[in-house]
């Protein structure tokens, strides 16, 4: 019993860092094709057919690098920092559903455990910074805090409305409540159950992501063009490696949270259709694709338009929303 | 009222800009592959100057004058030739042009009267030393025949 259950999690354990490894190294990769199609450039071409080898020639050129530890910086924070942001993205692919029985460990407050290692990697961020002694880290890293702060917010509101709307915080059980075809998804939910203002939610929920795992248009953690890395200024070699994959973990977790929460997970948009973990990676990488499109269409925002839209914009209309949905769940 | 009015107006250019961008995601791409293809020179561009080949003899059409030393700013045209038994004027013997000076300017070419010197079109000129630019436009000539 105890072995096959050992089994079990060193099967997962290396599925997930494996699957977490495979997506940050192939979503560089994707991240600079995409980029180059939308500006009417090829990419990546040399290295390997397509450049399909881009992420192991990239992966190879930062391990050669020396790992230098600055003078003056904290040696334990600026060195714990990078370690802090990959390791709870990847602990959150644990919880995840990507099928019907596919998941690693289904947890009833799997919604919950992915909210607070998500928080984990501000405050690694913050020590990266913080522990740089580079007066431009301190301030990239003051303002991913409130950045963070400010949109974690809105996104924990409309989140609640969600669970408020599915009576539950286990993943599995909140796709399991959309299925049945396009229609019951969380997105244009048509049925009773959930109330009319979802696609309001849905933008507001994206939004927050796209802030909550520093992509452009919200990417002041990075900031390369007025803080010169931002946060990992000081950073070198695979420090720098390490802080990216954890940021490509990032998104693909709040991918896969969008897929969950608000586009059915693995079911299928039809009802006659089979639900499978195709339809999840298919949604998954939909919306990561998007994630990319908006990064090469818009330019970053100044930091007071980031507060001022999560400020006077996505939280007013989240609480709206969390309000509507309680009125709505009453009455119906 | 101008808070909704931002808010609708807002989104909706966002919307804008995303379709835009997906257009020219699809759209064919214009990237050319430097190294390994080149764009074809317009016929105006002025590389360094080299010797024009005379279309019927074969050989320079410089008549060992000297304008274009006398003419060029940054002195670095050398022309050197010599008086041969039965050819008529001289022949030219050296001509280097020192293009690590050279302005491409084009007082030289404009001051050749039978018309011996004209700009290349190479341009993709680098290396590390210094004596890689002093060209012996002679022998330019020569390998080209
Ligand atoms: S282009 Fe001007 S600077 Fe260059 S060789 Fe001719 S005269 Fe001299
Ligand atoms: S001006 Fe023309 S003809 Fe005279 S020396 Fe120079 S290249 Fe030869």
């Amino acid at each position: 019993m105890i072995t096959a259950e050992l089994i079990r999690l060193l099967a997962f354990l290396v599925g997930v860092i494996a699957f977490a490894a495979l997506n940050a190294a192939y979503l560089v990769w994707a991240e600079r094709k995409g980029a180059a199609f939308f500006q009417r450039r090829t990419g990546p071409k040399e290295v390997g057919p397509h450049g399909l080898l881009q992420p192991l020639a990239d992966g190879v050129k930062l391990m050669t690098k020396q790992l230098l530890v600055p003078d003056g910086v904290d040696p334990v924070l600026f060195k714990i920092a990078p370690i802090m942001l990959l390791v709870p993205a990847i602990m959150s692919f644990v919880a995840i559903p990507f099928g019907e029985t596919l998941a690693a460990r289904h947890i009833d407050l799997g919604l919950l455990m992915i909210f607070a290692f998500a928080s984990v990697n501000v405050l690694g961020l913050l020590i990266g910074g913080w522990g740089s002694a580079n007066k431009y880290a301190v301030i990239a890293s003051a303002r991913v805090v409130s950045q963070n702060v400010a949109y974690e917010i809105p996104m924990l509101l409309t989140a609640i409305a969600l669970v408020m709307a599915t009576n539950t915080m286990n993943l599995n059980e909140i796709i399991i409540q959309q299925g049945g075809g396009i229609w019951n998804w969380n997105i244009i939910r048509l049925t009773w159950a959930a109330s009319p203002l979802t696609p309001v939610a849905f933008l507001i929920f994206f939004t927050c992501m796209l802030a909550e795992t520093n992509r452009a248009p919200f990417d002041m953690a990075e900031a390369e063009s007025e803080l010169v890395a931002g946060t990992f200024t000081e950073y070198p070699g695979m420090g720098f490696g390490v802080f990216f994959m954890g940021e490509y973990a990032n998104i693909v977790i709040g991918a896969c949270l969008v897929t969950i929460l608000f586009l059915g997970g693995w079911q299928s948009p039809l009802p006659f259709l089979p639900n499978s973990v195709v339809w999840f990676l298919m949604k998954m990488y939909a919306i990561i694709f998007t994630v990319i499109w908006i990064r090469w269409t818009f330019p970053r925002t100044q930091f007071y338009a980031l507060l001022n839209l999560s400020w006077k914009y996505l939280i007013p209309i989240s609480l709206l929303n969390l309000i509507v949905t309680a009125g709505w769940l009453k009455v119906f | 009222m101008a808070y909704f009015s931002e808010l609708f107006t807002g989104t909706r250019s966002l919307f804008i800009g995303m379709g835009i961008t997906l257009r020219e995601f699809f759209n064919t791409k214009v990237t050319l592959q430097y190294p390994h293809e080149y764009v074809k020179m317009t016929p105006r561009f002025r590389g360094h100057i080299e010797l024009v080949k005379d279309a019927e003899t074969g050989l320079t059409k410089c008549i060992v004058c000297g304008m274009c030393q006398k003419a060029c700013p940054s002195g670095c045209i050398t022309v050197e030739g010599e008086k041969r038994e039965g050819v008529k004027g001289k022949v030219l013997t050296v001509y280097t042009l020192d293009f690590t000076k050279c302005s491409l300017c084009g007082m030289c070419v404009e001051s050749c009267k039978p018309g011996a010197i004209d700009f290349s079109k190479d341009f993709n000129l680098a290396s590390t030393r210094r004596s890689d630019f002093v060209y012996d436009l002679i022998k330019r000539l020569e390998e080209k025949n």
